[in-house]
């Protein structure tokens, strides 16, 4: 058998791409927010539970150290927000393992940015700008929705009241998941599977979808507060086009003895799951501990944008090399 | 058997699930934002040759299921059940039940070699050639000179299956047959 040495993608799409890469990078000019360049390696990694990061041995000039692929480049870009660095933008290499499918790539390409200052609101505002511009056709109006709202009208349930013996229930039915597994879940599992087989499908059909009001269970980076209704929630939203998450935005976290205790929470649970620890980016701690101006922050999967902008069914088909073919 | 976790499963893996063997389909990851990552999966279910949809948690694992597929050629039946033979040159045979045959009943020929799928080592179902050569043993009587199109007619094949023929085929003719449509291809 002759090895497929060929792109993923075409040549033709691969220059789509790199035309639609240029647009976005105009449209961060335009609004003064730079473009900069951080490590794909890090001493420290993404703590977060649902998250399995890869890591490499390197020979450093301290001797051999383990380094961490980021999923994300946000510790980094937050040491540079720390030092006053003002809006800044990236595209960046980033690494989940495990993850490959239509719409995953074990290696992918985030744009994450930035913005001091920015409610989450402005940012929102900012990010569906962004993937209008991107976009070949306008995405259609942005229609904002409440966590506790989806459930709701999808499932006539209350993520926040509803017992979780009924959410377990509803979970295994709605999900095709078998009650068995189920059984030693938490809420958010069931959430989790709700969201992603009942709710998801339905988001940014001919709109936009703007989703906030997360459980403050699922806040990972974000700042919590009380909404409405008196319920804790996270600072967060998510944006949704044609079924498909698009990207993930927060009110930014800087209380670093807060986020120090997300982290060890975070491992404390891996313990518990028998998943492996990761190390804490020591870091991000002490540029926390230093300053971290109140941020608004967006991380948007660029390959899945692209994805959308040029009508290709499979992530696979707007990159040059697939993980199955790199 | 070996346990297979959901980033093992390919098209075509067998499984079991819920006491059943399955084979998968299809496996797609699905990630909401920021939480748990579930897998997807359509699963064939080998017993019934039904296809639905499970969902697991990534990560979580299925025992594998002692399920292969053998060549064997059609012998005999005795009424109750239908006699294969492998075709490896052991004369090993096995016997299959109705509800394991089911479909390829119709398509039955001695001689001929049919795949059995195995599960642990008991025949669960019979899959014919994707082509076979059958004898037309009723049908109205041909029409002369009609070589070209034009119209069709059942016709009854030695294995007992009715099938759409031209109007030209002949009882005594040799017909080729694709099993998976059921469809005439040509004459013999």
């Amino acid at each position: 058998m002759t090895l497929n040495w060929q792109p993923t993608a075409t040549v033709g799409t691969l220059r789509e791409r790199a035309r639609l890469i240029a647009t976005v990078r105009a449209f961060f000019a335009a609004r003064d927010i730079w473009e900069v360049e951080t490590p794909v390696l890090g001493q420290g990694g993404s703590t977060d539970v649902h998250l399995v990061s890869l890591a490499t041995l390197a020979r450093t000039d301290k001797g051999q150290r383990k380094l961490w692929l980021q999923t994300s480049p946000e510790f980094h870009m937050k040491r540079l927000l720390a030092a006053d660095s003002g809006p800044i933008f990236q595209l960046a290499k980033s690494f989940r393992d495990g993850e490959v499918g239509a719409r995953h790539n074990i290696e992918f390409t985030m744009l994450e940015w930035y913005r001091p200052g920015f409610t989450l609101a402005q940012l929102i505002e900012e990010t569906t700008a962004l993937v209008a511009h991107v976009l070949p056709q306008p995405p259609g109006p942005v229609v904002h929705y409440r966590y506790r709202e989806l459930f709701h009208r999808h499932l006539e349930v209350d993520p926040f009241t509803t017992s979780l013996d009924t959410l377990r229930t509803l979970a295994a039915q709605r999900g095709n998941m078998s009650a068995h597994a189920l059984a030693e879940e938490g809420r958010d599992t069931c959430l989790d599977l709700l969201m992603g087989m009942v709710i998801e499908p339905t988001l940014g059909q001919q709109e936009l979808s703007v989703v906030v009001d997360y459980p403050a269970s699922q806040a990972a980076l974000a700042r919590r507060h009380q909404d409405a209704d008196g319920e804790w929630v996270a600072s967060r939203f998510e944006l949704y086009l044609n079924g498909i998450e698009l990207a993930n935005g927060y009110d930014e976290l800087t209380d670093a003895e807060e986020q120090r205790q997300r982290f060890d929470a975070d491992n404390a649970e891996r313990r518990r799951l028998g998943l492996p620890e990761v190390d804490v980016d020591v870091h991000l701690l002490a540029a926390l501990e230093q300053g971290l101006p109140a941020s608004s922050g967006v991380a948007l999967g660029l390959d899945r944008l692209i994805q959308l902008a040029l009508g290709k069914a499979r992530l696979e088909e707007v990159l040059a090399f697939s993980t199955a073919n790199c | 058997m070996a346990n297979y976790s959901t980033n093992e499963f390919k098209a075509g893996l067998k499984v079991m699930l819920d006491g059943d063997p399955c084979s998968i389909v299809e496996n797609e990851l699905v990630k909401p934002g920021k939480g748990q990552a579930f897998n997807r999966v359509k699963l064939r279910n080998l017993m019934t040759g039904r296809v639905g949809e499970r969902t697991f948690k990534s990560g979580d694992s299925l025992e594998g299921a002692d399920v292969m597929d053998l060549e064997m050629e059609y012998l005999y039946t005795d009424g109750d059940m239908w006699h294969f033979m492998k075709t490896d040159g052991s004369f090993e045979q096995y016997a299959v039940e109705k509800k394991a045959l089911g479909d390829t009943e119709k398509w039955l020929k001695e001689q001929v070699p049919y795949t059995l799928t195995l599960w642990n080592d008991k025949a669960i179902s019979v899959t014919p050639p994707n082509f076979i050569e059958l004898e037309v043993v009723e049908t109205d009587p041909g029409l002369k000179g009609d070589t070209a199109q034009g119209g069709s007619k059942p016709a009854t094949l030695s294995s007992g299956a009715v099938v759409r023929v031209p109007l030209f085929i002949n009882q005594g003719e040799v017909l080729k047959i694709d099993t998976r449509s059921g469809e005439y291809v040509s004459r013999a």
